[in-house]
């Protein structure tokens, strides 16, 4: 392949999956901001402690819109803790590796399910802090970049 | 998917005409001596350097000896500026002007200059004191607003000038949103004011004409690869009577001001591509500029919330620079290519190692969320009307699809009730 990125970034890109909105979510994480380029939407829907369905929007770089699509497969009817348990570095080996410059597309993706999960505690009247512990805001993020 | 590819981004690079090819072709394969050796098959490729010298020269108006042939445009850019630069210091001028968009062969050329000059750069020994340089042998540097059409305005460059004023470096026409700048003007002003005028037109050579006595340019850098010659060879042109000092020392070649044996097929096939270019320049432009304008114009009734960035008359005829609310510029480059083998370039962060979108797109005051969904599409004089028409059919499907999935487009729809 010539591409700049891997297949599997190219395939999840072109034919990204649960894409779109969820209409019954019960929590919904947004992570980046429109000035750095990447805006990151989760929408879940949790039934009996599982993610029984997911959809994700987002705005940004091809990298960006694949992490989400592939990371919405990899939380889709698994339980919360397994959920929160995903980290950016499953999200770049499932998608095939990505760009140095590109790694912060995963943490994006890994964080934005984190605060739909707190979302979905805090609808419950339940600080989710102690559960899903600190959600990195889209500026945290780009400042660890740039470090 | 299309089985070829359309080509729209030409102010990248170009294709190599068939003309610079057969030009080059004897001097890469048995044409092969060192211009610099005495014997005959030597002298051969001596010829060849002096007539691509000269045709260079007319292209250009200028004296075939005031043609200095380099690497390209930034080599051209580098050597102007800091052997420019070091030439007024050494008549006590050390102010430099410049603009903000500027390409970074510019850019950077002025930052070295301004940090290597500066107390702390000298400030390791433990004599500091001594060896800091005074006030008057720092460079410092101005830069000048272009504005929201991406223009210059003379009147703010005639206020700049200082009497320490010994330089001012303002392209051609921008790289980026394809802008042309005032540039005889410019050379009146500081022609008038005894200030050295470089100008960066690696984007205007080959594409709109250019006369570099008559518009008093006194340094004038330009890239083969962007008029349809090779890439890595370039020209400086330097006024006649101007000393300006090596940045490549060595040899003895052009005339002693720039060493390293020449690239007799680089400089051979560049000089063939500037001919050419040079002599279907009016109506290329004018087939282009139709091109640019229905491009622009079908773009804008098809895609709302999208704005054309720059001025949309002083324009270079080959470039059309848009930004789309809502989308990231890779994203939509990938799809352009992936699906539609169309070849473009943006302005957005996304493209690069870092965080930062395009200084071009940041000095017409774009504002940030927004310079990351640029497209810029180049032209060339091989571009088809039916490649225009199915860049005009495509683009929207793929600026729909990318802001179906946009968070930020569903609040820009929010806000503004779309």
């Amino acid at each position: 392949m010539d591409n700049f990125y891997s297949p599997e970034v190219m395939d999840h890109f072109i034919n990204p999956r649960n894409v779109g909105e969820l209409a019954d979510a019960n929590g919904i994480g947004e992570i980046g901001n429109a000035k750095c380029g990447d805006i990151m939407k989760m929408y879940i829907r949790v039934e009996n402690g599982v993610i029984a369905d997911v959809r994700f929007k987002t705005f940004g770089c091809g990298s960006a819109i694949a992490s989400s699509s592939v990371a919405t497969e990899m939380i889709k009817g698994k339980t919360i803790e397994q959920a929160l348990a995903l980290s950016n570095r499953e999200v770049i080996e499932a998608l095939g590796g990505l760009p140095a410059h590109k790694i912060h597309c995963s943490v994006l993706a890994e964080q934005s399910i984190r605060a739909a999960v707190a979302d979905y505690y805090k609808r419950l009247g339940i600080d989710p802090e102690p559960i899903v512990g600190k959600v990195f805001t889209g500026e945290e993020l780009e400042s660890m970049h740039d470090a | 998917m299309p089985d070829r590819i359309i080509y729209a981004d030409n102010a990248a690079t170009t294709r190599l005409s068939e003309a610079a090819l057969a030009a080059m072709t004897p001097y890469l394969t048995g044409q092969y001596g060192n211009p610099s050796s005495l014997y005959s098959f030597g002298q051969q490729s001596r010829q060849a350097v002096e007539r691509a010298r000269h045709t260079v020269a007319e292209a250009l108006g200028c004296a075939p000896r005031e043609v200095f042939f380099t690497s390209g445009g930034s080599e051209s850019d580098n050597w102007a500026l800091k052997m420019g630069a070091a030439l007024m210091k050494s008549r006590g001028k050390t102010h430099l002007i410049s603009t903000a968009f500027e390409h970074h062969a510019v850019l950077h050329t002025l930052k070295q200059l301004e940090r290597d000059s500066s107390p702390r750069a000298a400030d390791s020994s433990p004599r500091a004191a001594d060896s800091s340089p005074r006030a008057a042998d720092r460079f410092t540097v101005t830069l000048l607003p272009v504005y929201e059409n991406g223009v210059v305005r003379p009147a703010d460059l005639a206020e700049a000038i200082t009497p320490q004023t010994g330089l001012v470096s303002v392209m051609f026409a921008n790289n980026e949103i394809g802008t042309i700048q005032p540039i005889a003007e410019i050379g009146a002003i500081c022609r008038a004011a005894g200030v050295l005028f470089h100008t960066d037109a690696v984007q205007a050579a080959g594409h709109i004409p250019i006369d570099f006595k008559g518009m008093q340019i006194d340094l004038l850098s330009l890239s083969g690869h962007k008029f349809h010659g090779p890439k890595g060879v370039g020209g400086l042109l330097i006024r006649n009577g101007l000393r300006l000092d090596n940045l490549i020392a060595g040899g003895a070649q052009e005339g002693g001001r720039r060493a390293g044996t020449e690239n007799v097929a680089g400089v051979a096939g560049m000089a063939a591509a500037l001919a050419e270019a040079a002599g279907t320049m009016a109506a290329d432009a004018e087939k282009m500029s139709r091109q640019r304008d229905r491009l622009i114009r079908e773009i804008q009734a098809a895609i709302p919330r999208c704005r054309l960035n720059g001025d949309p008359v002083l324009r270079l005829p080959n470039n059309v620079n848009m930004s789309f609310e809502g989308i990231e510029g890779e994203s939509l480059l990938l799809r352009l290519d992936y699906v539609d083998k169309i070849c473009a370039s943006t302005g957005s962060a996304c493209t690069t190692n870092s965080l930062v979108p395009s200084h071009v797109l940041m000095a017409i005051g774009l504002p940030v969320e927004v310079s990351h969904g640029s497209l810029r599409l180049s032209l060339s004089a091989e571009t088809t009307d039916e490649e225009i028409d199915h860049i005009i059919k495509v683009l929207p499907g793929h600026v729909d699809w990318l802001r179906e999935k946009s968070p930020l487009w569903e609040n820009i729809c929010r806000n503004e009730g779309i």
